[in-house]
């Protein structure tokens, strides 16, 4: 097999630690400690190492990367090799001085999160009493230092409702882009699936929401959309491919073909470490398991899609069935498919259990929680 | 921003600040690196891109390509035009 095309972006998760305990988050169940996380010099060579393979953007990202101290550091590091930096952040913990100081750094450009549009539901969803207030200032601060603005929703049935009026909070905070992205789940979201999933109807109507928002705001405020699998037809590009385009740092140094990999428990990730990043992109074992599409199954091989769907989300195909080379059951062709419906149909038109929020050392499932069904419990 | 940026022969196209455009030397292409987009412009986009600085407008920069190119000049324009209309709508362009 010839080298693969180098990677677009570095997802560079500086740690897992968050204020915030959104249920959907899609970090692993266990959540690595401070105690674990690589040092600014390790990341500094990381970035050395990420310029040097033909990676153009940074994406800073957690957990919340804002408690590293060294963030500024870091984003300083990546800008003078010439990297486009992006950070991805809750924005609570940052303030003026923070602010000027992530200016100073370099930093292109904030995503900032948002849980819902108005602070009672926001903040119990993202378990932090006052966060809402709290972004809505850091967004402010953001296009006053004259940096461009991305405001992310992640959607669900606690919030879909009020999805029309995120949308024109996201225009008075000044964003230029939006992401509305229904829950993907595994990590946390999977255990919170129940609590989290949409109906078919708030799916229709959230999807007719984000066109007629499209068209009204066209150039105003320019809105990227990401729909749940579990009501779809075909399975999403994940990530556009295995090792194609992106590769991401964990906190403690593994490095991932996404942020969720290592919920595929069968795979084992080389960290920085140990390799040089040059080499892990382009040898390891994870990276080589699902790139391109000669590990793929049938109907995956001979699919006409199969260079652009390039067979779905690896992740999901075994947090649902067991096996890493299953096809997606998000697509249509799954034998999993119909029961991936079924799932998502019956929970969503039951009462919503109650959240199991993200903290760190409590991945243990909670009694009473959603149970998984023998189908897509996990191998031990 | 409160109002779509409409592209017209008489707009100053330029890229805002936080859009970056470069020769990537490892990939020997430009790129035009965006909030989390990497665009990988053709020839063609790369030439405009390039003239879009803040002062020429839209009809100097289609006269200097139509002469580039040896191709009609109102071809060239609405070319232009639509190729920075698509760009400025996406937050790529400032006019």
């Amino acid at each position: 097999m010839s080298a693969p095309a180098p990677p677009l972006a570095l997802l560079a998760e500086l740690t897992h630690r968050c204020p915030l305990q959104c249920p959907y988050c899609s970090n692993p169940l266990e959540l690595e400690r401070a105690a674990s996380e690589i040092d600014t010099e390790t990341w500094c060579r990381v970035l050395d190492e990420a310029a040097a393979l033909g990676v153009l953007q940074v994406h800073f990202s957690g957990g919340e990367p804002t408690v590293r101290r060294d963030l500024e550091v870091l984003i300083s590091h990546a800008a003078g090799l010439g990297l486009y930096t992006n950070l991805i952040t809750a924005g609570v913990l940052i303030d003026e001085r923070r602010m000027a100081a992530l200016v100073a750094a370099g930093l292109d450009h904030v995503q900032l999160s948002i849980q819902d549009h108005e602070a009672d539901n926001a903040d119990r969803i993202g378990g932090y009493r006052g966060g809402h207030a709290r972004k809505l200032e850091v967004c402010r601060m953001v296009r006053s230092a004259g940096l461009p603005l991305t405001i992310n929703a992640v959607v669900h049935r606690q919030n879909l409702k009020n999805l029309a009026a995120i949308v024109d909070l996201a225009v008075m905070l000044g964003a230029a882009r939006l992401e509305v992205a229904h829950v993907q789940y595994y990590g946390w979201a999977l255990r919170n699936r129940a609590a989290l999933m949409p109906t078919r109807g708030q799916l229709v109507q959230a999807t007719e929401t984000v066109n007629a928002a499209r068209s009204r705001l066209m150039g105003i405020l320019t809105i990227d959309y990401v729909v749940p699998d579990y009501y779809a037809r075909l399975p999403k590009a994940c990530m556009g491919g295995w090792g194609r385009r992106f590769l991401n740092v964990s906190p403690a140094g593994k490095v991932l073909p996404c942020h969720a990999a290592e919920t595929i428990t069968r795979l084992t990730f080389e960290s920085v470490l140990e390799r040089p990043l040059a080499a892990i992109w382009a040898e390891s074992a994870a990276f080589e398991a699902f790139r391109g599409t000669d590990w793929m199954p049938d109907p995956c091989r001979s699919c006409e899609r199969r260079e652009i769907d390039w067979g779905g989300c690896r992740c999901q195909a075994f947090a649902l069935t067991g096996q890493t080379d299953a096809v997606d059951p998000a697509c249509g062709l799954s034998p999993a498919h119909h029961a991936l419906v079924a799932i998502a149909e019956e929970e969503s038109a039951a009462p919503p259990p109650r959240f199991a929020y993200r903290r760190i050392g409590k991945s243990r499932r909670h009694r009473g929680g959603p149970s998984p069904r023998p189908s897509e419990r996990r191998p031990n | 921003m409160s109002e779509r940026p409409l592209i017209t022969a008489v707009s100053v196209p330029r890229l805002p600040r936080h859009i970056k455009l470069r020769f990537d030397e490892m990939r020997q292409h430009w790129v035009l690196l965006a909030p989390e987009r990497v665009l990988l412009p053709d020839e063609i986009a790369v030439e405009i891109l390039l003239r879009c600085d803040g002062s020429a407008t839209i009809g100097s920069i289609a006269k200097t390509l139509a002469e580039k190119f040896q191709a009609p000049h109102e071809e060239v324009e609405r070319d232009v035009i639509e190729l920075l209309q698509d760009l400025a709508d996406k937050g790529t362009v400032a006019a």
